[in-house]
């Protein structure tokens, strides 16, 4: 609730803030800016604070058979034994949500029966939302390239391939809001996904269903003025930055809500984006019997050792018949106390 | 996350004894009680948990990515089996992380800071709270209901380990003495004796001399295990479970047997040891310290003894120890030799760095090689299913070497539901020290998925016996076949192997190991 009020927020700031006198230049350009700043140094500083603690010890989990015996067949992306299993693991987990593939819902069947049926709509709709989101981010290179690159063009027209209404549909754009509504949804009609839900879980899906609706807003009917806009991004690439009049509030909204993203961005979960690559029980190769891993922080520690332990039960032992390393002194040594 | 938490009888285990506690040196030994109001903490017991966790983001990166990267997806949360078996929301991997994680936010996150300055209310948003008494005492409640069996870490999208949340949260509640006495005492007793149980030399030697009588009982072969012996080949070490608890026992007679017989036949040279008479390691459950405390025996052991590598019983989490950390905390075990069978000439390649290889491996290596025989028949009366151990399913691979074992020394094997076994395998319900009798109530909640599954194969296939290669697992599935699928009994792979294996110059088995009458042999009483 609180999320979805400051996302109305912060739409009304922007744009009833452009309005006023300054309003272009400070929305238009110093806050995306100052976001984008904001976004590169968090985001590497993040990083970096997590590859300074160390990995002390080779953790991966592994999903599949280990390499140990020579026929049996091992699984090496699944259970990596070799760097390369590692990378195509790698990939298929960012690339393709690899584990939420796996995804089971459990249920009661026949009043006796736990029944784990795969449950595919939770990858679906993740898949779909970071691949439309990719691919509409990638789709604004235009408005940041002169000249657009082919591969920029080549995503757009296959984006927009059905070829529906003036200016074509881009399908990318129409998925993007389908799947976070459907991630919305799950976070409300799921008992339990609403229980573990947090203000900080919806405020990113309201200001990214902010972000594409105003931008299908200006694509299909406001029908923002797109040259001036080019010239207003490029104009912010080239370092060179000036307001370009009548460009309309919507714009602005959108711009302001994509700056938010970014400053909120490094200090949010959706770190997860760098965080998945730093992942010990993915990333690691699982051979720490076959090769040493060394942790560097390791320091020796008090054990009870062999000596301490004969001492205890020389006695006992002798007359078990069990070998021992020294023989009983002519003085018995007490009894050490029993415990409990 | 509002709801304060409730300590109830059945589910939380007692609290440490402070002699166990003191024993192993570890700080604020006391008697306290769980559900009094008081838990006689130290004072300064919020700065000692606040230093404690500071040291551990620093020290793990598992921690700090884990603490940083959730997204509250919930794919986590109908995998865990304490949750599926107990309906109690905080059972969830992802609020069990969120202990922690709720206490980072607010005291080291940059979001939490500028938050938590506005406005106390305003910390809900981001899920942030700070540490006081009630929040101690549900970090405490609810990490001593996780088993740390990593199912929920194969279905996250991050690869996020709430065993690894459980770990550090468990070490930070050992910094002020808040450990559980089925942890804690058996870890004192491992220290002192070497084992869990307490066990001490001489006790576990007259346990190995009356399994011997038993296996001349059955099969009229003496065996003679040696103990401590200098220059042996290979030293073995086994959960102590295996000694003293049935039907662990039974496996414990199943490896004497094999050893026995690969001694007849080739020269086999192994020892026992009373000093190392540990493979489980419940300094897991307390701390990365106390682990490696617990787990230095073996390689002292190894060298004291001079032996060229060790072989290491079934047990669950005692592998995942040996297996992701024991070469890092204690090794290099470079006084070793890299092992190779002496019977088949197996170099195991994949344990040439920490020199230990499961039993499973080695006898699979043995009977793929020929080199045993066997008379599957004596398996007969057994319909057997296989449960693979959390820890070495998800913490090592360990899916065919078991299954290849079984499948050689027994006739009807039949598998659970996919999603029930491998990787996707269910807890016991009572792994990483909850195997207590004043839980039971969490035990049979934690075990249901497991059993459930395990009904499914005993009414469709009429399964009778539930096999295993863990020794909390033989002693955990008993109470819970017993409460959940009456008519299921629960064994080791070695025990299998035992009944199937013809030692040389036997008489005619009458019996299995159990002392049962085999198929065609029940004379008067025909079940």
């Amino acid at each position: 609730m609180y999320s979805l009020i400051a996302v109305i927020i912060l739409f009304l700031l922007a744009y009833v803030g452009v309005k006023f006198p300054g309003g272009e230049v400070f929305f238009g350009i110093i806050i995306p800016y100052l976001a984008l700043i904001i976004f590169i140094l968090g985001f590497i500083n993040r990083v970096i604070d997590w590859a300074r603690s160390p990995v002390p010890f080779r953790i991966p989990t592994t999903c599949g058979q280990q390499k140990s015996l020579p026929w049996i067949k091992s699984a090496n992306i699944d259970n990596p034994s070799t760097t390369g299993g590692v990378v195509v693991r790698m990939i298929l987990e960012v690339v393709f949500l690899r584990s939420l593939f796996r995804n089971t819902k459990c249920e009661l069947k026949e009043s006796d029966k736990i029944s784990y049926e795969w449950e595919k709509w939770l990858w679906l709709f993740s898949l779909t939302f970071h691949w439309a989101f990719f691919t509409v981010l990638f789709r604004h290179l235009r408005l940041f390239t002169e000249p657009v690159p082919a591969c920029v063009q080549l995503v757009a027209k296959l984006d927009g391939f059905l070829q529906i209404g003036l200016p074509g549909l881009m399908l990318s754009g129409v998925a993007l809001l389908a799947a976070v509504t459907f991630l919305f949804l799950r976070r409300i009609l799921i008992p339990q996904v609403k229980y573990i839900s947090l203000g900080s879980d919806y405020f990113p899906l309201f200001l990214i269903f902010g972000i594409a609706f105003t931008g299908i807003l200006m694509r299909y009917f406001t029908k923002v003025d797109i040259v001036g806009v080019k010239e207003f991004t490029m104009s912010l690439v080239t370092l060179n930055p000036h307001v370009i009049k009548g460009i309309g509030g919507v714009f602005y909204v959108h711009l302001f809500f994509v700056s938010v993203l970014l400053v909120y961005f490094p200090f949010s979960k959706l770190m997860h984006l760098g965080g998945i690559f730093m992942s010990p029980t993915r990333n690691m190769v699982n051979n720490s019997r076959a090769k040493r891993h060394v942790n560097p922080w390791n320091y020796p520690v008090k054990i009870h050792t062999y000596d301490a332990y004969e001492d205890e039960f020389r006695e006992k032992m002798i007359e078990a018949n069990l070998p021992v390393e020294k023989m009983i002194a002519p003085e018995t040594p007490e009894e050490p106390e029993e415990k409990e | 996350m509002d709801t304060p938490v409730d300590i109830q009888k059945g589910i939380y285990s007692y609290a440490a004894n402070p002699k166990s506690v003191e024993y192993v040196g570890l700080p604020y030994p006391r008697q306290w009680n769980p559900i009094e109001e008081d838990w006689q903490l130290p004072e300064n017991w919020k700065e000692i948990i606040s230093k404690g966790f500071r040291e551990r983001l620093d020290r793990f990166r598992s921690v700090k990515v884990f603490m940083d990267i959730c997204v509250r997806c919930g794919a986590c949360a109908d995998k865990c089996h304490f949750f599926i078996g107990s309906g109690d929301p905080k059972n969830m991997p992802v609020l069990r992380a969120e202990l922690l994680r709720s206490v980072y936010r607010n005291d080291f996150t940059t979001a939490g800071k500028i938050i938590g300055s506005i406005g106390k209310n305003f910390k809900k948003i981001i899920g942030a709270r700070e540490l006081d008494l009630q929040v101690l005492k549900e970090w405490w409640y609810y990490l001593f209901q996780c088993s740390e069996c990593r199912r929920c870490s194969v279905f996250c999208p991050y690869g996020i380990d709430t065993a690894e949340i459980t770990i550090m949260g468990r070490e930070l509640l050992n910094l002020i003495g808040l450990n559980i006495d089925w942890i804690a005492t058996p870890v004192a007793n491992c220290y002192r004796t070497g084992n869990h149980l307490g066990i001490q030399p001489h006790a576990y030697k007259d346990m190995m001399d009356f399994f011997a009588d038993d296996i001349e009982e059955i099969t009229g072969v003496k065996v003679e295990p040696s103990f401590n012996r200098k220059g042996a080949e290979i030293l073995f070490v086994t959960p102590s479970g295996d000694i003293f608890a049935d039907p662990g026992t039974y496996t414990c007679v199943g490896y004497m047997m094999l050893f026995h017989y690969l001694q007849e036949k080739y020269g086999f040279d192994i020892t026992w040891s009373t000093y190392a008479s540990e493979g489980g390691n419940f300094g897991f459950f307390t701390s990365h310290e106390m682990m490696k405390r617990l787990n230095a025996k073996m390689y002292a052991e190894a060298k004291r003894l001079g032996v060229k590598w060790i072989i290491g019983g079934e047990c669950g989490h005692m592998w995942r120890v040996i297996h992701q950390y024991m070469d890092t905390m204690n090794g290099p075990a470079d006084f070793l030799e890299e092992p190779v069978s002496p019977i088949t000439g197996t170099k195991f390649e994949n344990a040439k760095s920490t020199k230990m290889v499961h039993i499973a491996e080695f006898t699979a290596d043995l009977i793929k090689h020929n080199k045993l025989e066997l008379d599957l028949s004596r398996n007969d009366h057994l319909k057997v299913t296989y449960h693979d151990s959390c820890n070495t399913s998800r913490g090592m691979g360990l899916l065919e070497e078991p299954r290849y074992v079984i499948k050689n020394v027994c006739n009807n094997f039949y598998e659970m539901p996919a999603n029930t076994i491998r990787e996707q395998t269910f807890c016991c319900g009572s792994g990483s020290g909850l195997n207590a009798g004043e839980n039971m109530e969490l035990r049979m909640q934690g075990g249901l998925p497991r059993a459930n599954a395990v009904k499914y194969v005993h009414e469709k296939h009429g399964v009778n016996m539930l096999s295993c290669v863990c020794a909390i697992d033989r002693a955990a599935l008993s109470s819970s076949m017993e409460y959940w699928v009456p008519g299921v009994e629960v064994t080791g792979v070695h025990e299998m192997v035992g009944n199937a294996l013809i030692l040389p110059g036997e008489q005619k088995r009458m019996t299995d190991l159990r002392s049962e009458p085999l198929p065609g042999m029940e004379d008067d009483d025909a079940e």
